[in-house]
């Protein structure tokens, strides 16, 4: 299967990024790591690369890494279409002080959006 | 956080305990947590691990008693505001004010399922923010569907004012103190 997973550096995207990993080793996917500027981030868009390629190159996983530069939600949704991506996958939300998990902004353009199907990891 | 507050202050709301008959004709009373006749922690563990999958709300309360106790841990810690509604010995329901990063407080009511739609939960959101006030919170706010529009009506009667639209999420506000 070929899934695209998008990063913009919030927790949970990083966290995302782990379990997709694995999840990507063990069933043989071509997973592909769309790194975008998500405005909600407190984290710079060069950072959050460097974190990504040192998270891929310490499990030693091969995985492409792109920069998706414009507006993380819809070109993670036009990139899926151009190139047959099977499955996007996201992070699934932080959570507020109390608990409640918030999707962010780019989670929801992605699910309302998409053609394929979309995971949201928890 | 650039939320803006009401400028009208909801209520004021005079703090628990505050006793009622609900419209099931049954005998509550609102105390602050800690303040139960029983255990306020082990009963209100028991109350949300036996919580209906419909009731929950954007994730909370979580799945499994142990981690509704790391959640309840968090909830109830010594700077956060807590009110419960006791039927006799029952916790009928739960309401919590957490601290956020910016000086105000988010809100979570919570009711049982048997308890609901008799008027709890007003008089248990109302003993909460009269509880907040007493401790000098000026500011609370909180998140709701957009479908639960029973949630929706509480809130705004009893002060809140809508202060943003996050997609799926509608946000609310509400001030306790006067400006």
């Amino acid at each position: 299967m070929k899934v695209l997973l998008g990063v913009g550096g919030s927790e949970d995207s990083l966290r995302a990024l782990d379990r997709a990993i694995e999840r990507a080793r063990g069933a043989g996917d071509d997973l592909t790591v769309a790194v975008v500027d998500n405005p909600e981030s407190p984290v710079d868009v060069d950072d959050v690369e460097s974190e990504v390629r040192e998270r891929l190159a310490a499990t030693g996983f091969d995985a492409e890494v792109r920069r998706l530069e414009g507006d993380p939600g819809s070109r993670l949704v036009q990139l899926s279409e151009q190139e047959a991506f099977d499955r996007i996958v996201l992070g699934g939300g932080e959570t507020s002080p109390l608990g409640k998990v918030r999707l962010g902004s780019i989670a929801e353009f992605v699910i309302l959006n998409a053609s394929v199907s979309v995971t949201l990891i928890r | 956080m650039t939320r803006e507050y009401p400028d009208t202050m909801a209520g004021p709301y005079e703090p628990p305990p505050r006793s009622f008959t609900d419209r099931s004709d049954r005998e509550v009373v609102v105390r602050e947590f800690g303040a139960g006749p029983v255990d306020d922690f082990e009963v209100l563990v028991g109350m949300y691990d036996g919580y209906d999958t419909e009731d929950r709300a954007q994730g909370i309360p979580p799945v499994g008693e142990e981690h509704v106790r790391d959640w309840l841990d968090t909830i109830t810690g010594d700077d956060c505001f807590n009110v419960v509604a006791w039927h006799g010995d029952w916790p009928a329901g739960h309401a919590t004010l957490v601290p956020d990063r910016h000086g105000a407080y988010e809100l979570a009511i919570f009711v049982d399922g048997e308890y609901q739609g008799a008027g709890i939960g007003t008089e248990l959101i109302k003993g909460l923010l009269g509880h907040g006030r007493e401790h000098g919170i000026d500011h609370v706010w909180l998140t709701v569907e957009h479908w639960n529009d029973p949630a929706i009506m509480l809130y705004e009667k009893v002060g809140f004012e809508r202060t943003g639209d996050g997609g799926f999420e509608l946000e609310m506000a509400a001030t306790l103190s006067e400006s």
